[in-house]
Protein backbone atom coordinates (compact mmCIF):
# COMPACT_ATOMS: atom_id res chain seq x y z
CA UNK A 1 0.00 0.00 0.00
CA UNK A 2 2.76 2.51 0.78
CA UNK A 3 4.30 1.50 -2.56
CA UNK A 4 1.44 2.61 -4.47
CA UNK A 5 0.52 5.68 -2.69
CA UNK A 6 4.12 6.54 -2.96
CA UNK A 7 3.71 5.66 -6.69
CA UNK A 8 0.63 8.05 -7.52
CA UNK A 9 0.39 11.39 -8.20
CA UNK A 10 -3.05 11.39 -5.82
CA UNK A 11 -1.12 9.36 -3.34
CA UNK A 12 1.81 11.77 -2.56
CA UNK A 13 -0.23 14.86 -2.32
CA UNK A 14 -2.04 12.91 0.01
CA UNK A 15 2.07 12.46 1.98
CA UNK A 16 2.30 16.13 1.36
CA UNK A 17 -1.35 17.42 3.44
CA UNK A 18 -0.59 14.75 6.30
CA UNK A 19 3.10 16.27 6.88
CA UNK A 20 1.51 19.48 6.25
CA UNK A 21 -0.75 19.57 8.75
CA UNK A 22 1.28 17.37 11.38
CA UNK A 23 4.17 21.02 10.63
CA UNK A 24 0.85 23.18 10.97
CA UNK A 25 -0.33 21.39 14.48
CA UNK A 26 3.24 21.97 15.40
CA UNK A 27 3.21 25.72 14.36
CA UNK A 28 -0.20 26.57 16.26
CA UNK A 29 1.70 25.29 19.79
CA UNK A 30 4.66 26.90 18.60
CA UNK A 31 3.18 30.15 18.21
CA UNK A 32 1.05 29.68 21.19
CA UNK A 33 4.42 29.59 23.04
CA UNK A 34 6.13 31.84 21.76
CA UNK A 35 3.95 34.54 23.22
CA UNK A 36 4.95 33.67 26.57
CA UNK A 37 8.08 36.17 25.75
CA UNK A 38 5.41 38.54 26.63
CA UNK A 39 5.10 37.71 30.63
CA UNK A 40 9.16 38.23 31.38
CA UNK A 41 11.92 36.05 31.00
CA UNK A 42 11.22 34.15 34.26
CA UNK A 43 8.50 33.05 32.76
CA UNK A 44 9.70 32.55 28.84
CA UNK A 45 12.55 30.65 30.22
CA UNK A 46 10.65 28.33 32.39
CA UNK A 47 8.38 27.48 29.76
CA UNK A 48 11.66 26.47 27.84
CA UNK A 49 13.24 24.12 30.07
CA UNK A 50 9.57 22.60 31.07
CA UNK A 51 9.54 21.91 27.13
CA UNK A 52 12.71 19.53 28.33
CA UNK A 53 10.96 17.95 30.76
CA UNK A 54 7.38 17.07 29.44
CA UNK A 55 6.27 13.32 30.52
CA UNK A 56 8.60 13.24 33.25
CA UNK A 57 8.58 10.47 35.16
CA UNK A 58 7.82 8.19 32.12
CA UNK A 59 9.55 10.00 30.06
CA UNK A 60 13.45 10.78 30.47
CA UNK A 61 14.80 14.26 30.50
CA UNK A 62 14.00 15.61 26.76
CA UNK A 63 12.85 12.27 25.19
CA UNK A 64 9.62 14.02 24.94
CA UNK A 65 11.25 16.65 23.24
CA UNK A 66 13.48 14.68 20.78
CA UNK A 67 10.59 12.40 19.94
CA UNK A 68 8.91 15.58 18.85
CA UNK A 69 11.84 16.35 17.03
CA UNK A 70 12.09 12.86 15.22
CA UNK A 71 7.91 13.45 14.00
CA UNK A 72 9.15 16.63 12.72
CA UNK A 73 12.35 16.28 10.79
CA UNK A 74 10.22 13.17 9.13
CA UNK A 75 7.52 15.32 7.98
CA UNK A 76 9.71 17.86 6.60
CA UNK A 77 11.59 15.14 4.77
CA UNK A 78 8.46 13.80 3.31
CA UNK A 79 6.70 17.24 2.31
CA UNK A 80 10.14 18.48 0.77
CA UNK A 81 10.48 15.20 -1.57
CA UNK A 82 7.07 15.20 -2.44
CA UNK A 83 7.10 18.66 -3.14
CA UNK A 84 10.40 18.08 -5.24
CA UNK A 85 9.11 14.98 -7.12
CA UNK A 86 5.48 16.18 -7.89
CA UNK A 87 6.82 19.77 -8.79
CA UNK A 88 9.41 18.07 -11.56
CA UNK A 89 6.64 15.78 -13.02
CA UNK A 90 3.94 19.20 -13.16
CA UNK A 91 7.35 20.83 -15.32
CA UNK A 92 7.57 17.99 -17.29
CA UNK A 93 3.87 17.95 -17.79
CA UNK A 94 4.09 21.46 -19.54
CA UNK A 95 7.18 21.65 -21.37
CA UNK A 96 6.40 24.37 -23.69
CA UNK A 97 4.52 28.05 -22.58
CA UNK A 98 2.08 29.94 -23.87
CA UNK A 99 3.10 33.28 -26.14
CA UNK A 100 0.18 34.55 -25.12
CA UNK A 101 -0.21 34.14 -20.90
CA UNK A 102 -2.25 35.19 -18.29
CA UNK A 103 -1.97 34.86 -14.40
CA UNK A 104 -5.59 34.05 -12.86
CA UNK A 105 -4.42 31.91 -9.92
CA UNK A 106 -4.17 33.71 -7.01
CA UNK A 107 -0.84 35.32 -5.28
CA UNK A 108 -0.84 32.41 -2.86
CA UNK A 109 -1.11 29.43 -5.04
CA UNK A 110 1.80 30.80 -7.50
CA UNK A 111 4.10 31.31 -4.75
CA UNK A 112 3.90 27.56 -3.03
CA UNK A 113 7.02 26.48 -4.87
CA UNK A 114 8.99 29.46 -4.12
CA UNK A 115 7.66 29.97 -0.65
CA UNK A 116 8.39 26.56 0.59
CA UNK A 117 12.03 26.81 -0.38
CA UNK A 118 12.42 29.78 1.64
CA UNK A 119 10.70 28.38 4.58
CA UNK A 120 13.28 25.40 4.42
CA UNK A 121 16.05 27.71 4.01
CA UNK A 122 14.86 29.71 6.83
CA UNK A 123 13.96 26.50 8.95
CA UNK A 124 17.72 25.69 8.53
CA UNK A 125 18.92 29.57 9.56
CA UNK A 126 16.38 29.26 12.45
CA UNK A 127 17.64 26.05 14.05
CA UNK A 128 21.20 27.22 13.67
CA UNK A 129 20.31 30.58 15.26
CA UNK A 130 18.50 29.61 18.31
CA UNK A 131 18.72 26.06 18.91
CA UNK A 132 22.70 24.90 18.19
CA UNK A 133 23.34 29.03 18.22
CA UNK A 134 25.85 28.23 15.66
CA UNK A 135 25.01 31.64 13.74
CA UNK A 136 23.82 33.19 16.63
CA UNK A 137 24.66 37.01 17.46
CA UNK A 138 26.44 37.66 19.74
CA UNK A 139 27.26 35.22 22.77
CA UNK A 140 24.38 32.41 22.60
CA UNK A 141 23.67 30.99 26.00
CA UNK A 142 21.89 27.60 26.06
CA UNK A 143 18.82 27.89 28.74
CA UNK A 144 18.34 31.94 28.42
CA UNK A 145 16.35 31.68 25.19
CA UNK A 146 14.90 34.72 26.63
CA UNK A 147 18.15 37.00 26.02
CA UNK A 148 18.76 34.76 22.78
CA UNK A 149 15.42 35.65 21.25
CA UNK A 150 16.28 39.34 22.10
CA UNK A 151 19.43 38.93 20.60
CA UNK A 152 18.50 37.80 17.30
CA UNK A 153 15.77 40.27 16.78
CA UNK A 154 18.34 43.12 17.46
CA UNK A 155 20.07 42.50 14.31
CA UNK A 156 18.27 43.87 11.25
CA UNK A 157 18.98 40.52 9.03
CA UNK A 158 17.30 38.52 11.98
CA UNK A 159 14.28 40.88 11.63
CA UNK A 160 14.73 40.78 8.03
CA UNK A 161 14.90 37.06 7.42
CA UNK A 162 12.10 35.99 9.83
CA UNK A 163 9.92 38.59 8.70
CA UNK A 164 10.05 37.55 5.08
CA UNK A 165 9.94 33.88 6.13
CA UNK A 166 6.80 34.69 8.19
CA UNK A 167 4.96 36.32 5.58
CA UNK A 168 5.64 33.18 3.19
CA UNK A 169 4.50 30.77 5.84
CA UNK A 170 1.39 33.24 5.87
CA UNK A 171 0.71 32.61 1.94
CA UNK A 172 2.13 28.93 2.08
CA UNK A 173 -0.50 28.22 4.89
CA UNK A 174 -3.57 30.20 2.91
CA UNK A 175 -3.13 27.75 0.28
CA UNK A 176 -2.10 24.75 1.65
CA UNK A 177 -4.39 24.05 4.22
CA UNK A 178 -7.51 24.20 2.01
CA UNK A 179 -5.28 22.13 -0.38
CA UNK A 180 -4.91 19.54 2.03
CA UNK A 181 -7.95 19.14 2.72
CA UNK A 182 -9.28 18.81 -0.97
CA UNK A 183 -6.40 15.94 -1.13
CA UNK A 184 -7.66 14.33 1.81
CA UNK A 185 -11.10 14.77 0.20
CA UNK A 186 -13.12 16.01 2.95
CA UNK A 187 -13.77 19.34 0.83
CA UNK A 188 -17.10 19.69 -0.19
CA UNK A 189 -19.30 22.49 -2.08
CA UNK A 190 -20.89 23.41 1.28
CA UNK A 191 -17.60 23.42 3.40
CA UNK A 192 -15.64 24.92 0.96
CA UNK A 193 -16.61 28.66 2.13
CA UNK A 194 -15.68 27.42 5.31
CA UNK A 195 -12.85 25.82 5.04
CA UNK A 196 -11.23 28.86 3.30
CA UNK A 197 -12.09 31.02 6.29
CA UNK A 198 -10.20 28.27 8.61
CA UNK A 199 -7.27 28.54 6.34
CA UNK A 200 -7.19 31.98 6.12
CA UNK A 201 -7.59 32.82 9.57
CA UNK A 202 -5.07 30.27 10.37
CA UNK A 203 -2.79 31.78 8.19
CA UNK A 204 -3.03 35.20 9.28
CA UNK A 205 -3.20 34.64 13.59
CA UNK A 206 -0.03 31.96 13.16
CA UNK A 207 1.76 35.17 10.87
CA UNK A 208 0.66 37.82 13.24
CA UNK A 209 1.35 35.37 16.40
CA UNK A 210 4.67 35.02 15.13
CA UNK A 211 5.78 38.25 14.39
CA UNK A 212 4.44 39.71 17.15
CA UNK A 213 8.14 39.22 18.25
CA UNK A 214 10.32 40.66 16.06
CA UNK A 215 7.91 43.72 16.04
CA UNK A 216 7.69 43.53 20.24
CA UNK A 217 11.83 43.77 20.22
CA UNK A 218 12.18 46.00 17.78
CA UNK A 219 9.73 48.88 19.17
CA UNK A 220 11.14 47.73 22.61
CA UNK A 221 8.30 46.21 24.32
CA UNK A 222 10.53 42.99 25.01
CA UNK A 223 13.87 43.59 25.80
CA UNK B 1 -14.74 43.69 -38.55
CA UNK B 2 -10.87 43.45 -39.58
CA UNK B 3 -9.00 41.68 -37.09
CA UNK B 4 -5.71 40.53 -36.74
CA UNK B 5 -4.81 37.13 -36.17
CA UNK B 6 -1.47 35.39 -34.72
CA UNK B 7 -1.96 31.86 -34.84
CA UNK B 8 0.96 29.51 -34.13
CA UNK B 9 1.90 27.63 -37.15
CA UNK B 10 3.85 24.15 -37.10
CA UNK B 11 4.36 21.47 -40.13
CA UNK B 12 4.86 18.93 -37.73
CA UNK B 13 5.53 17.29 -34.79
CA UNK B 14 9.04 17.52 -35.47
CA UNK B 15 9.40 21.17 -36.91
CA UNK B 16 9.81 24.27 -35.47
CA UNK B 17 6.75 26.02 -34.98
CA UNK B 18 6.55 30.09 -34.72
CA UNK B 19 3.39 32.54 -34.33
CA UNK B 20 2.79 34.21 -37.62
CA UNK B 21 0.69 36.83 -38.30
CA UNK B 22 -2.85 37.12 -40.87
CA UNK B 23 -5.52 39.57 -41.52
CA UNK B 24 -9.15 38.85 -42.10
CA UNK B 25 -11.69 41.39 -43.30
CA UNK B 26 -15.22 41.05 -43.58
CA UNK B 27 -15.67 39.15 -40.10
CA UNK B 28 -19.56 39.43 -39.21
CA UNK B 29 -20.15 39.16 -35.34
CA UNK B 30 -22.82 36.31 -36.00
CA UNK B 31 -19.54 34.21 -37.49
CA UNK B 32 -18.42 31.45 -34.95
CA UNK B 33 -14.95 31.66 -33.99
CA UNK B 34 -14.75 28.92 -36.52
CA UNK B 35 -16.36 30.22 -39.06
CA UNK B 36 -14.17 33.08 -39.04
CA UNK B 37 -11.00 30.79 -39.35
CA UNK B 38 -12.59 29.46 -42.14
CA UNK B 39 -12.51 32.62 -43.65
CA UNK B 40 -9.17 33.10 -42.98
CA UNK B 41 -8.62 29.21 -44.62
CA UNK B 42 -10.28 29.74 -47.88
CA UNK B 43 -8.14 32.94 -48.40
CA UNK B 44 -5.21 30.93 -47.89
CA UNK B 45 -5.65 28.64 -50.16
CA UNK B 46 -7.02 30.95 -52.99
CA UNK B 47 -3.59 32.72 -52.26
CA UNK B 48 -1.80 29.13 -52.64
CA UNK B 49 -0.57 28.59 -49.10
CA UNK B 50 -0.97 25.82 -46.65
CA UNK B 51 -4.68 26.18 -44.69
CA UNK B 52 -4.25 26.73 -40.66
CA UNK B 53 -4.90 23.16 -39.24
CA UNK B 54 -7.73 22.95 -36.13
CA UNK B 55 -9.96 20.26 -34.95
CA UNK B 56 -13.92 20.70 -35.12
CA UNK B 57 -16.79 18.44 -35.30
CA UNK B 58 -20.01 19.02 -34.43
CA UNK B 59 -20.08 22.50 -34.53
CA UNK B 60 -23.07 22.67 -31.49
CA UNK B 61 -20.44 22.23 -28.55
CA UNK B 62 -21.30 18.32 -27.62
CA UNK B 63 -18.81 16.50 -29.19
CA UNK B 64 -15.41 17.84 -27.65
CA UNK B 65 -13.60 18.20 -30.55
CA UNK B 66 -12.59 21.92 -30.96
CA UNK B 67 -9.67 23.10 -28.98
CA UNK B 68 -7.85 26.42 -29.29
CA UNK B 69 -6.54 28.35 -27.01
CA UNK B 70 -7.59 31.85 -27.70
CA UNK B 71 -5.46 35.27 -26.07
CA UNK B 72 -4.58 32.81 -23.30
CA UNK B 73 -7.78 31.03 -22.30
CA UNK B 74 -8.80 27.73 -23.29
CA UNK B 75 -11.90 28.09 -25.65
CA UNK B 76 -11.58 31.81 -25.51
CA UNK B 77 -12.97 34.65 -23.23
CA UNK B 78 -16.77 33.02 -23.43
CA UNK B 79 -17.55 29.70 -20.87
CA UNK B 80 -18.20 27.59 -23.84
CA UNK B 81 -16.65 25.37 -26.55
CA UNK B 82 -15.06 27.72 -29.36
CA UNK B 83 -17.37 26.49 -31.84
CA UNK B 84 -20.04 28.23 -29.80
CA UNK B 85 -18.09 31.46 -29.10
CA UNK B 86 -18.96 34.37 -31.48
CA UNK B 87 -16.74 36.91 -32.92
CA UNK B 88 -19.42 39.39 -31.59
CA UNK B 89 -17.47 38.75 -28.30
CA UNK B 90 -14.29 40.39 -30.19
CA UNK B 91 -14.42 44.13 -31.15
CA UNK B 92 -13.00 45.69 -34.77
CA UNK B 93 -9.59 46.07 -34.77
CA UNK B 94 -8.52 43.60 -32.23
CA UNK B 95 -5.73 41.25 -32.44
CA UNK B 96 -6.42 37.72 -31.28
CA UNK B 97 -3.46 35.08 -30.34
CA UNK B 98 -4.60 31.14 -31.36
CA UNK B 99 -2.61 28.63 -29.85
CA UNK B 100 -2.83 24.95 -29.32
CA UNK B 101 -3.37 22.88 -26.27
CA UNK B 102 -0.07 22.72 -24.75
CA UNK B 103 0.70 19.64 -22.36
CA UNK B 104 3.56 16.72 -22.97
CA UNK B 105 0.81 14.49 -22.86
CA UNK B 106 -0.91 15.99 -25.67
CA UNK B 107 1.57 15.92 -28.71
CA UNK B 108 1.17 18.67 -31.14
CA UNK B 109 0.18 17.19 -35.01
CA UNK B 110 0.20 20.29 -36.81
CA UNK B 111 -0.57 23.91 -36.34
CA UNK B 112 -3.28 23.86 -33.87
CA UNK B 113 -3.80 20.16 -33.95
CA UNK B 114 -2.40 17.83 -30.91
CA UNK B 115 -3.42 14.10 -30.22
CA UNK B 116 -5.48 13.82 -27.79
CA UNK B 117 -5.50 9.81 -27.77
CA UNK B 118 -4.17 10.03 -24.09
CA UNK B 119 -7.64 10.79 -22.61
CA UNK B 120 -9.11 7.48 -24.91
CA UNK B 121 -6.14 5.42 -22.95
CA UNK B 122 -7.42 6.62 -19.91
CA UNK B 123 -10.95 6.01 -20.42
CA UNK B 124 -9.85 2.53 -22.03
CA UNK B 125 -8.47 1.74 -17.68
CA UNK B 126 -11.58 2.04 -16.55
CA UNK B 127 -14.06 4.59 -18.11
CA UNK B 128 -16.80 2.28 -18.25
CA UNK B 129 -19.19 -0.28 -16.70
CA UNK B 130 -19.69 -3.98 -17.21
CA UNK B 131 -23.76 -3.90 -18.11
CA UNK B 132 -25.05 -6.90 -19.92
CA UNK B 133 -25.82 -6.54 -23.54
CA UNK B 134 -29.28 -6.80 -24.84
CA UNK B 135 -32.01 -4.84 -24.96
CA UNK B 136 -32.82 -2.14 -22.49
CA UNK B 137 -33.70 -3.33 -19.09
CA UNK B 138 -36.52 -1.49 -17.61
CA UNK B 139 -35.92 1.72 -16.53
CA UNK B 140 -36.97 1.07 -12.57
CA UNK B 141 -35.44 -1.92 -12.16
CA UNK B 142 -32.10 -0.02 -11.02
CA UNK B 143 -33.39 2.90 -8.65
CA UNK B 144 -31.14 5.56 -8.84
CA UNK B 145 -32.17 8.67 -5.65
CA UNK B 146 -32.45 11.82 -7.48
CA UNK B 147 -29.69 13.62 -5.66
CA UNK B 148 -26.89 10.92 -7.07
CA UNK B 149 -28.46 11.01 -10.75
CA UNK B 150 -27.76 14.97 -10.49
CA UNK B 151 -24.73 14.57 -9.47
CA UNK B 152 -23.39 11.95 -11.52
CA UNK B 153 -25.01 13.80 -14.37
CA UNK B 154 -23.26 17.23 -13.50
CA UNK B 155 -19.60 14.81 -13.99
CA UNK B 156 -21.23 13.36 -17.36
CA UNK B 157 -21.42 16.55 -18.75
CA UNK B 158 -17.73 16.07 -19.38
CA UNK B 159 -17.14 16.34 -23.15
CA UNK B 160 -13.10 15.24 -23.12
CA UNK B 161 -11.85 18.19 -24.98
CA UNK B 162 -8.83 18.75 -22.69
CA UNK B 163 -9.36 22.58 -21.88
CA UNK B 164 -8.41 21.49 -18.67
CA UNK B 165 -5.41 19.88 -19.19
CA UNK B 166 -4.68 22.83 -21.29
CA UNK B 167 -5.45 25.77 -18.63
CA UNK B 168 -3.84 23.78 -15.79
CA UNK B 169 -0.29 25.60 -14.98
CA UNK B 170 0.71 21.32 -14.56
CA UNK B 171 -0.61 19.72 -17.73
CA UNK B 172 -2.70 17.86 -15.39
CA UNK B 173 -5.99 15.79 -16.56
CA UNK B 174 -7.49 15.74 -12.99
CA UNK B 175 -10.55 17.37 -13.60
CA UNK B 176 -10.82 15.33 -16.67
CA UNK B 177 -10.08 12.24 -15.10
CA UNK B 178 -12.18 13.28 -12.03
CA UNK B 179 -15.16 13.94 -13.74
CA UNK B 180 -15.32 10.40 -15.40
CA UNK B 181 -15.03 8.81 -11.99
CA UNK B 182 -17.53 10.65 -10.10
CA UNK B 183 -19.90 10.07 -12.99
CA UNK B 184 -19.87 6.60 -13.20
CA UNK B 185 -18.88 5.60 -9.13
CA UNK B 186 -22.21 7.44 -8.23
CA UNK B 187 -24.47 5.10 -10.01
CA UNK B 188 -25.22 1.94 -9.03
CA UNK B 189 -24.56 0.54 -12.69
CA UNK B 190 -20.77 1.80 -12.09
CA UNK B 191 -20.67 0.07 -8.27
CA UNK B 192 -18.97 -3.38 -9.73
CA UNK B 193 -15.37 -1.52 -10.78
CA UNK B 194 -15.45 1.23 -8.06
CA UNK B 195 -12.12 0.89 -6.54
CA UNK B 196 -10.56 -0.92 -9.56
CA UNK B 197 -11.89 2.09 -11.96
CA UNK B 198 -10.10 5.23 -9.74
CA UNK B 199 -6.94 3.52 -9.37
CA UNK B 200 -6.71 2.60 -12.84
CA UNK B 201 -7.38 5.94 -14.30
CA UNK B 202 -5.54 7.47 -11.83
CA UNK B 203 -2.41 4.98 -12.54
CA UNK B 204 -3.13 5.63 -16.13
CA UNK B 205 -3.53 9.39 -15.94
CA UNK B 206 0.26 9.15 -13.96
CA UNK B 207 1.54 7.10 -16.93
CA UNK B 208 0.50 9.30 -19.69
CA UNK B 209 2.67 11.47 -18.37
CA UNK B 210 -0.09 14.44 -17.67
CA UNK B 211 1.31 16.84 -14.29
CA UNK B 212 -0.33 16.43 -11.12
CA UNK B 213 -2.86 18.91 -9.05
CA UNK B 214 -1.90 22.15 -7.22
CA UNK B 215 -5.03 23.28 -7.24
CA UNK B 216 -4.81 26.23 -8.97
CA UNK B 217 -8.67 26.01 -9.55
CA UNK B 218 -8.05 26.69 -13.79
CA UNK B 219 -9.00 23.86 -15.06
CA UNK B 220 -12.51 24.15 -13.60
CA UNK B 221 -12.73 28.19 -14.82
CA UNK B 222 -11.82 26.90 -18.50
CA UNK B 223 -14.30 24.04 -18.49
CA UNK B 224 -16.87 24.53 -21.35
CA UNK B 225 -19.31 22.41 -19.20
CA UNK B 226 -18.63 23.85 -15.62
CA UNK B 227 -17.34 20.75 -14.16
CA UNK B 228 -16.67 21.74 -10.47
CA UNK B 229 -13.06 21.69 -8.81
CA UNK B 230 -14.83 19.80 -5.87
CA UNK B 231 -14.73 17.08 -8.66
CA UNK B 232 -10.82 16.49 -7.97
CA UNK B 233 -12.03 16.53 -4.34
CA UNK B 234 -14.23 13.58 -4.83
CA UNK B 235 -11.88 12.01 -7.06
CA UNK B 236 -9.07 12.22 -3.94
CA UNK B 237 -11.40 10.39 -1.22
CA UNK B 238 -12.73 8.14 -3.81
CA UNK B 239 -8.57 7.23 -4.69
CA UNK B 240 -7.93 7.04 -0.47
CA UNK B 241 -11.22 4.56 -0.26
CA UNK B 242 -9.64 2.41 -3.19
CA UNK B 243 -6.56 2.66 -1.63
CA UNK B 244 -7.30 1.33 1.96
CA UNK B 245 -9.64 -1.10 0.58
CA UNK B 246 -7.95 -2.64 -1.75
CA UNK B 247 -4.61 -2.68 0.48
CA UNK B 248 -2.53 -1.05 -2.76
CA UNK B 249 -2.91 -4.32 -4.73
Amino acid sequence: MARTVWDSSVGKKTVMAVSGLIMLLYLVVHMIGNLKIFFGPGEFNHYAHWLRTVGEPFMHYEWTLWLIRVVLVVAVVAHATSAYQLSRRDLRARPDKYVHRKARTSYATRTMRWGGTILALFIVWHLLDLTTGTVHSGGFQPGHPYQNVVDTFSTWYGDVIYIVAMLALGLHIRHGFWSAAQTLGVGDRARDRALKTVANILALLLTAGFLAVPVAVMTGVVS
Amino acid sequence: MKLTLRIWRQRNADADGAMSTYEVDGVSADMSFLEMLDTLNEDLILQGEDPVAFDHDCREGICGACSLVINGDAHGPERTTTCQLHMRSFHDGDTIDIEPWRAAAFPLVKDLVVDRSAFDRIIQAGGYVTAPTGAAPEAHATPVPKPDADFAFEHAECIGCGACVAACPNGAAMLFTSAKINHLNTLPQGAPERETRVLDMVAKMDEEGFGGCTLAGECATACPKGIPLVSITGMNKEWLRATRKAGGR
